[in-house]
């Protein structure tokens, strides 16, 4: 991981995306580096989704350039999807699949799972107990550990995380932030949009507010 | 776990295909009742027509395999609501743009899956409908076969219609304004068929014509249809 410390993982640079009639980011840039933990923040509606969808590649920018690697960024590169894990809003769950078969479908469309995977993944956010059971008797926050599992599944370098701790009890909140240290451990970068200070006092996060 | 630097991140289409069909056919069979919806409105509109209409057996024979053309096309109109709406709304269609593969791909299988269910059922009893327009059994195989090809172009069309109003509120009228004047080139033939072959006439030009519609929408559909869905997923 030596090499790729030295130059960022991610770079963007002056980032200008309209929503509609909407000037929603202007101007926004910053690097991450392997290990490093963007933190995302500002008032609801400011455009930290809209920031976090951008560097994914699901919005189009209207001026900017994102870099991975060093290597300029098209409007979907297949060799970054792979490096990327996001986990937006919404869980994307089917509520009449098992939590099991949720991840093995949504996996199998980017690897080859090994056999114990998925219930590693699964005890790893604490719902083992939640294998066999249809995802919509599941409760909010049980979905937004599945929704984790998915993540620690992808094995990408880059997580992307949209509030991740939505619907999370305090065993989950701390759950999360031993996920993400580990991730930035191994070398692993992170962006994140969250309200509660994630990983306070973790020497690698950086912060980036947003302005209306 | 959560070590980087992914291997073997290129899936074979192989290994997709099988993915996507056992998901969508494991889905749709947890919520049959969707399955049901175009098949039932499929059954009574053809049933309803000759009640209806007249007990002249010459002149059903001569509409009724227009009326299960047209039965057959508003009954896959109807099951195209249930085909992206659901995956767009929980994020699903999202995680698909990003997955790392070949999206048209993964969406051919989709509506492959959804022909499975929405489209080969009314393949399959139609037969038993052509018996209420007193159609001669001997060109029932050919009425199904048509019906398949036909039914396969419709929900090829029907999914690039679906993925292009799939962000858009009550996007359903809007898919049908989209999506039916396209479809009228295959109602038109393949309603024919049937009565030509009645008459003993050469039935090859339509049904060479349908096939080879069936084969152009499944080349370049596809493109067309992740073209649309990461448009819907852009809003």
């Amino acid at each position: 991981m030596a090499e790729l410390q030295a130059a960022p993982l991610l770079e963007a640079r002056s980032l200008h995306v309209w929503r509609g009639e909407k000037h929603l980011l202007r101007g926004v840039s910053f690097t991450l580096s392997a290990g490093e933990l963007l933190h995302v923040t500002g008032p609801n509606g400011v455009g930290k989704s809209t920031l976090l969808r951008a560097v994914c590649g699901l919005i189009p920018l209207e001026e900017g350039e994102i870099s991975w690697i060093g290597k300029i960024l098209n409007h979907r590169d297949d060799a970054f999807d792979a490096q990327l894990a996001y986990l937006a809003h919404t869980n994307a769950l089917k509520a009449d699949l098992t939590a099991e078969e949720n991840l093995r479908f949504e996996m199998s469309l980017r690897r080859k799972l090994d056999g114990g995977e998925i219930s590693q993944a699964l005890s790893l956010v604490n719902i083992t107990h939640c294998a066999q059971l249809p995802m919509r008797v599941l409760s909010a926050g049980q979905r937004r550990r599945l929704a984790l599992a998915r993540v620690l599944l992808c094995k990408a370098t880059l997580w992307i995380l949209d509030e991740p701790t939505t619907n999370l009890d305090t065993a989950g909140v701390s759950l999360v932030e031993g996920l993400m240290d580990a991730h930035l451990k191994s070398g692993g970068a992170i962006i994140t949009a969250a309200h509660h200070g994630l990983l306070a006092g973790h020497t690698a996060v950086r912060r980036l507010e947003l302005q209306a | 776990m959560s070590a980087p630097n992914a291997t073997d991140a290129t899936r074979s289409l192989s290994a997709l295909t099988v993915t996507v069909l056992e998901r969508e056919l494991r889905l749709a069979l947890r919520r049959w009742d969707q399955i049901m919806q175009p098949l039932m409105f499929f059954v009574i509109v053809t049933l309803l027509f000759p009640l209806a209409t007249t007990a002249d057996l010459n002149e059903l024979r001569r509409m009724g395999s227009g009326v299960v053309w047209v039965a057959a096309m508003l009954a896959s109109l109807l099951s195209l609501e249930s085909l992206f709406r659901p995956d767009v709304e929980d994020g699903t269609l999202e995680q698909w743009v990003l997955c790392g593969q070949p999206l048209a791909w993964i969406l051919l299988v989709k509506s492959v899956a959804h022909w499975l269910l929405a489209g080969l059922p009314l393949v399959v009893v139609s037969p038993l409908m052509a018996a209420g327009f007193a159609i001669p059994n001997d060109v029932l195989p050919l009425m199904m076969a048509t019906l398949a090809i036909g039914t396969g172009i419709l929900a090829i069309v029907g999914a690039i219609g679906a993925a292009l109003t799939v962000s858009v509120r009550r996007g359903n009228v809007l898919v049908a304004l989209l999506v039916l004047p396209l479809q009228v080139p295959v109602l038109i033939f393949g309603a024919h068929i049937v009565n030509l072959s009645i008459d003993g006439l050469s039935i090859n030009a339509p049904l060479y014509l349908l096939s080879a519609m069936l084969l152009a929408g499944m080349c370049l559909g596809p493109f067309a249809m992740a073209a649309a869905v990461r448009i819907s997923v852009e809003s």
